[in-house]
């Protein structure tokens, strides 16, 4: 083969990698949010019925219903200062393809409104990024965790940025490991900065008040606590 | 490499031109349904848990 086809060759080589380089980008930072978006709504609004025909599996002591649904959602969290109908599905598990399908619940920690520490992980970007704005939280903020028989209101205390192996920030009183917790608090993990995984961008919560279902009206705890 | 597959696809112009477009969407679709999802997880942009 002659050098001229070589050359001719990988050129054509580099350029096709660079194409697929580019879809590949293409993919992770937009058709990953196509996808999870519609999974996620679609998960909600499932959630949503059974917990309004009250289909859903019942709760164990901790918090999490036993038997859950084949894709292991079992409530939805809301968050009025990532937008009005922000609405997202809580899943069981913190593993990849979990992820891919709303905000992960730490298998161990506690369940929502239980005394100790209900912590959730999300996308900061991609797989519909949950948790984008969660560096635009302010103290005061609620975070509504929706189950089928109550609905939890959280309000954001405290955020820190800390790096991947900071597991202390999911302890039962975060970042007091080996303290026996005495409240109910909310930790969400996302990555920080975005599009990186060098740190993580953490935000903690306590509960201030739990509505069983039948007296939650979403009007009076679904607006942001400031405005701005 | 390129003018080799024009070369093999049979037809007049116009026909090898919708071959290669059916072509390279055959490709998009092979990367989006097996490939990217597969590269994603070793690639550090995405993980938002802390562990050990």
């Amino acid at each position: 083969m002659s050098l001229r086809r070589v050359v001719g060759w990988s050129g054509e080589l580099l350029v096709t990698l660079g194409v697929l380089l580019l879809l590949f980008a293409a993919w992770q930072l937009w058709w990953t949010d196509v996808v999870a978006d519609r999974a996620q709504t679609q998960i909600v609004q499932s959630l949503e019925d059974e917990f309004a025909r009250g289909t859903a599996a019942p709760v164990g002591d901790n918090g999490i219903p036993a038997a859950i649904g084949e894709d292991g959602a079992f409530a939805v969290v809301r968050i009025p200062r990532f937008g009005d109908d922000f609405a997202r599905p809580v899943i069981e598990g913190t593993d990849r393809p979990v992820l891919a399908l709303g905000v992960g619940h730490y298998v161990g920690t506690a369940g929502p409104g239980q005394v100790g520490n209900f912590a959730v992980a999300g996308h900061r970007t991609t797989y519909g990024r949950p948790f984008h704005d969660v560096d635009q939280l302010v103290d005061g903020d609620r975070v509504v965790v929706e189950t089928a028989a109550q609905v939890y209101v959280y309000e954001v205390t405290s955020r820190e940025i800390v790096r991947p192996g900071d597991v202390e920030v999911i302890a039962p009183v975060p970042d007091e490991p080996g303290t026996a917790p005495t409240e109910a608090v909310l930790t969400m993990t996302s990555c920080h900065p975005k599009y990186s995984a060098t740190e993580r961008f953490v935000v903690h919560g306590r509960l201030v008040e739990t509505v069983p279902r039948a007296q939650w009206v979403p009007s009076r705890w679904l607006t942001a606590a400031t405005e701005g | 490499m390129y003018a080799a597959l024009w070369r093999l696809l049979p037809g007049p112009g116009w026909a090898r031109a919708v071959q290669c477009l059916v072509l390279a969407l055959v490709v998009v679709a092979i990367c989006f349904t097996w490939v990217f999802p597969a590269v994603s997880p070793l690639l550090p942009f995405t993980d938002s848990t802390v562990g050990p």
